[in-house]
């Protein structure tokens, strides 16, 4: 395949961006989309260019490090998907690709395609934990019953990646899909009670001070999320805000 | 710990509140011009009722204006807020690949509302208030009707009653399902709603344009 690419490249946060194009050719449809990539990084080494940098790590898409947005989607075209994960044959011979980082305040571009997403650890460590000790003293899994549906809702909750294709896709840069599966995967389970007021006050409270935008329900996210996180676990964020904050 | 109501969700709430107040207060304001098709006087009960009781004018319709006032500052204000979270633009954005027109576009349905809502309140409110409270004229149970059939003589005012309903219509389509969210409601009660809210939504502004449609013909 022949390919056109149109590629943000920007030196560092300090400094501004702009697409470059570059064409690229012998791209085989078998090849992953950041395989793709790794071949044109080759060819500009080869020609003494500096290498677009982009964000990667198990390409087997359980890291949600790789990033990417991809003529105007979050991953790319498909769903369900990580960049890792996408295919050239869902593009065809000729094609031009627009290769943008994840855009938004709270992200901001690192190098090239890289952004710093580490708002999303500072949320997490604002309340997404239990800090039960189970070192030395585990207990057996079926000493505490769990409904099955809320087993099954925790667990689809804890498939988040953390990539944040969420903000990337949603027109206020909300995290509210990242925090609310984070929320919902401790507030469904009985080992995540004792915190349960605490966590959804702080989290929602570091999420506010990162800078993220709020919610307009267009469900944008839900529709891009790589694990398929339903919109679902923003309401119930919400009502666990109002628990938390009425009590 | 912060205010709830100071938090993104807590504003998003309120905004849900707001919105439903409106619905329901469009329901009632749809319920009762509807009547002005089929009779007259019961128009002109019912008009000479809202526009008389205490109650409706001291309390209610205060509220009203704080409720809109409202809704459309905070509208305004969390669209400020959301475009400065999403500082930077892509060269290239699909945004109808995973989200409505609607609930992508809720400021620009809602600035067409409020342009209404100013004819509107040009149309009948500040004349109605001239009338009762600054010239202290003397209450004529029997003139809503012929106020509201002369209003819709003009055809270009039906016109843009119209538009402006369909900009509602579409507000509403998001707006009705998005408030249930914000307030917490999961998802599959949303759906079983789903054509409860595709009804009022599309319904309440086809209705309300009907109505203007109609006095405009039957007065040609
Ligand atoms: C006066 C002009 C109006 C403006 C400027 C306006 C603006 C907005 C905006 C910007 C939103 C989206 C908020 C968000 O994304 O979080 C919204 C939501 C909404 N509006 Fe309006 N609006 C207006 C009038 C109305 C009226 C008259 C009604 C109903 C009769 C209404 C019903 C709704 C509903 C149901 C929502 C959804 C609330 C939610 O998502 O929680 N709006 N409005
Ligand atoms: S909710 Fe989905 S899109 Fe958002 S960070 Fe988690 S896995 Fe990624
Ligand atoms: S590289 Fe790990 S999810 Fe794509």
């Amino acid at each position: 395949m022949r390919l056109t690419l149109k590629i943000w490249r920007q030196k560092n946060s300090e400094t501004k961006g702009k697409i470059e194009s570059y064409d690229i050719d012998e791209i085989s449809p078998d090849m992953s989309f950041l395989e793709m990539l790794d071949v044109l990084n080759a060819k500009l080494i080869n020609e003494d260019q500096e290498p677009v940098s982009f964000d990667h790590d198990c390409r087997e898409g359980i890291c949600g490090s790789c990033s990417l947005f991809i003529n105007g989607r979050a991953h790319g075209p498909d769903r369900r998907i990580t960049t890792c994960q996408l295919h050239m044959r869902k593009f065809k011979d000729g094609d031009t690709i627009y290769i943008e980082p994840f855009r938004a305040k709270a992200f901001p571009v690192i190098k090239d395609l890289v952004v710093d997403r580490s708002a999303f650890d500072r949320i997490q460590h604002a309340g997404g934990y239990i800090s039960i000790n189970t070192s030395g003293n585990t207990q057996d899994a079926n000493a505490t019953p769990v409904n099955k549906e809320d087993a099954d809702a925790a667990f689809d909750a804890a498939t988040c990646i953390g990539c944040g294709a969420c903000v990337a896709s949603c027109k206020n840069s909300s995290a509210m899909l990242f925090v609310g599966a984070k929320v919902s995967q401790y507030s469904l389970l009985p080992q995540g009670q004792t915190e349960a007021s605490r966590r959804v006050i702080n989290m929602v409270n570091q999420m506010d001070l990162e800078g993220f935008g709020n919610c307009s329900n267009t469900g944008a996210c839900e529709v891009e999320c790589p694990k398929g996180i339903s919109l679902d676990n923003i309401a119930r964020m919400n009502r666990e805000l109002v628990k938390a904050s009425f009590k | 710990m912060k205010n709830f109501i100071t938090t993104s969700i807590g504003k998003k709430f309120a905004m849900a509140l707001s919105a439903i107040f409106l619905m329901v207060f469009l329901l009632q304001h749809f319920l009762i011009n509807i009547t002005s098709v089929f009779s007259a006087d019961i128009f002109n009960f019912l008009s000479h009722f809202m526009g008389t009781n205490p109650l409706v004018q001291f309390i209610l319709q205060p509220i009203l204006i704080a409720g809109v006032i409202f809704h459309f500052v905070m509208g305004f204000y969390l669209e400020f807020q959301n475009r400065k979270a999403t500082k930077y633009e892509y060269h290239k954005v699909r945004g109808g690949a995973n989200s409505t027109w609607m609930s992508r576009n809720m400021i620009w349905s809602g600035l067409v509302i409020l342009s209404f809502l100013i004819l509107h309140f040009i149309d009948f409110w500040f004349p109605e208030m001239n009338h009762k409270y600054v010239e202290f004229l003397p209450e004529d149970p029997n003139r809503y009707y012929d106020e509201l059939v002369e209003k819709f003589e003009s055809p270009v005012r039906v016109l843009f009653y119209c538009v402006s309903f369909v900009l509602l219509s579409l507000h509403l389509l998001h707006g009705f399902s998005s408030s249930l969210k914000s307030m917490g409601t999961n998802k599959t009660y949303v759906s079983t709603v789903k054509n409860l809210s595709n009804f009022y939504a599309i319904g309440i502004p086809a209705g309300f344009c009907f109505i203007a449609v109609f006095h405009l013909l039957s007065h040609l």
